[in-house]
């Protein structure tokens, strides 16, 4: 059997074979497993592309207008295109850890989907980086929708908008990676509560709706430290064709929070399931 | 003096009434970020925040700020979204997964009592979170007229015209698989689209029959007409009217699923 499994697409292991602390190729089972389940929840995949899409259109029918252009790097642009990276950047954020707090934890703690998986050839760290796998498949999906629905409403400032792609998926991995590490530290479902703490202020003051400069500078620089703003100062910069050196750290930044965060998920995953 | 008949439902409802306010007083914190501290965070984001940028570019919006304009339809999302919380999977929850309804169906308890204190306790909380909203809205400067008064009236309308009839529909579900999709179809949109955060008039004029169909946007209409005193009576009559109706219809559609679940 293991050969059968090795016969996998080669690209997609590029990254599993880069990275040999934590987890193998057999890792790529745990997300034909999840794609297998969610076959019978299509609904819910479907219904997922239409949630960013109402922020988006509610926000060109109104605000735009109330707004009126804001000036981003001496260039005035609609407040429209100004928001739409900052949501794309949010439903990325969401989706990706929805899935990797709530359904981890359940398969964790819950329904032990895990300990039927650890009866088979894959060890711990597949499971924590097949679920990082299965993140990033969703990510792709969905933050495509999402960008087509940007473009059609007029809300991309230009072409290079294609870029904000993998930088959404990339924001997805951070946040997927920070999730699978968070719900190894959860207890029950009411620190869940805990999560929704975090998401709602990271949403509305990491310079999604406004920018940051309206801050008094101290707090603008604490919020820079937010990995919402960091995505959103990235996308938003792809979206208006704004490049800027400075685009490599924010980048950086995520994928710094990202291998931190499944170094310790993978650790913790090792700690509760196989002591 | 022997209790009436009349007495002996009224205290049988309030027993209901009882569990759910003893049940709340053993798991309140967690309900309290989502219920008071939130609307805050919106306030401060959206009033203040793209308040500044509004205030720049467009002045006043309808003869308010930006800030006051939204601060009374938080009043009415929240209680909306109050109503919603409290009426799907808890409910799915007492006549499905943990069956505490069934339990208390063994008791004196008829499923009107079960269903009437239920929503006698969620109408209790609405109210609670109305005043405080209420005090909320008062702090940003928000409160023009002594019609605020009936803000907490509005807020536990808003929350009963989505609890009732969704109490109801959670009692004949078999799973809650449709309750998300409820939740991204119908109360996203509403949330984003019942002139909450801007005026009616921006929408283009054939979207605007759509939006004055969403019960929220009566809600919304209404927490304004009361923070700011302004508007007609008659229009305010018909937001209350469309409310009332929701409601009666969520309860007489609710006593017939209850007693249907409870009794098979």
């Amino acid at each position: 059997m293991g050969t059968a499994h090795d016969a996998a697409p080669v690209d997609r292991l590029m990254l599993a074979r880069s990275l040999p602390m934590i987890g193998s190729r057999r890792s790529l089972r745990v997300l034909e497993r999840n794609a297998l389940v969610y076959r019978a929840q299509w609904v819910m995949l479907i219904s997922g592309f239409f949630e960013p899409l109402f922020y988006l259109l509610s926000i060109s029918i109104g605000l735009n207008k109330l707004v009126g252009p804001l000036p981003v790097h001496g260039v005035f642009i609609s407040y429209a295109r100004f928001v739409a990276p900052g949501m794309l950047a949010t439903s990325a954020m969401n989706g990706a850890m929805i899935d990797s707090i709530f359904n981890t934890f359940f398969k964790l703690k819950i329904s032990h989907v895990y300990d039927a998986i650890l009866a088979t050839p894959l060890d711990v760290t597949d499971i924590a980086l097949g679920e990082v796998w299965w993140a990033l498949a969703r990510a792709t999906l969905y933050s495509a929708s999402f960008i087509i629905c940007m473009a059609s409403l007029g809300d991309a400032g230009s072409a290079w908008v294609v870029l904000c792609w993998p930088g959404a998926i990339l924001t997805s991995l951070t946040f997927s990676c920070v999730g699978l590490a968070a719900c190894t530290y959860m207890r029950t479902w009411q620190d869940f509560d805990l999560v929704a703490l975090v998401q709602l202020p990271l949403f509305l003051f990491s310079g999604t709706f406004f920018p940051i400069t309206l801050y008094p500078q101290w707090l603008g620089a604490i919020v820079s430290f937010s990995p919402l703003y960091q995505s959103a100062a990235l996308l938003r910069g792809f979206s208006l064709g704004q490049f800027d050196w400075i685009m490599i750290m924010r980048a950086g930044y995520l994928l710094a929070i990202a291998l931190l965060c499944l170094y310790v998920a993978a650790r913790r995953f090792k700690r509760i399931l196989a002591p | 003096m022997p209790p009436t008949n009349a007495d002996a439902s009224r205290s049988r409802w309030f027993r209901s009434w009882g569990y759910h306010a003893e049940f709340y007083a053993q798991t309140w914190r967690g309900s309290v970020a989502s219920s008071v501290l939130f609307p805050i965070l919106y306030l401060a984001a959206l009033g203040i925040g793209v308040g500044h940028l509004v205030s720049h570019h467009t002045g006043l919006v309808d003869g308010q700020t930006y800030l006051h304009y939204i601060a009374p339809s938080l009043l009415a999302t929240t209680t909306m979204q109050l109503g919603e919380g409290e009426s799907l999977w808890p409910v799915l929850a007492a006549v499905k997964w943990v069956r505490t309804y069934h339990a208390a169906a063994t008791t004196p308890l008829e499923p009107d009592d079960i269903l009437i204190g239920k929503l006698a306790w969620v109408a209790t909380r609405a109210f609670v979170t109305g005043v405080f909203y209420t005090i909320v809205i008062g702090c940003v400067g928000a409160l023009q007229s002594w019609w605020c008064l009936t803000l907490p009236f509005i807020g536990t309308l808003v929350t009963l015209a989505f609890s009732a009839p969704l109490v109801a529909y959670a009692a004949r579900s078999q799973s809650d698989a449709s309750f998300t999709t409820l939740y991204r179809f119908a109360f996203v949109p509403m949330f984003l689209f019942s002139a909450t955060f801007y005026p009616l008039s921006a929408y283009p004029g054939y979207l605007r029959p759509v939006v004055q169909f969403f019960p929220l946007y009566h809600g919304v209409a209404l927490a304004r007409a009361a923070a700011f005193g302004q508007g007609a009576v008659a229009a305010q009559l018909g937001h209350v009217a469309v409310l009332v109706a929701m409601a009666a219809v969520g309860i007489a559609w609710g006593r017939r699923t209850m007693r249907r679940r409870l009794t098979d």
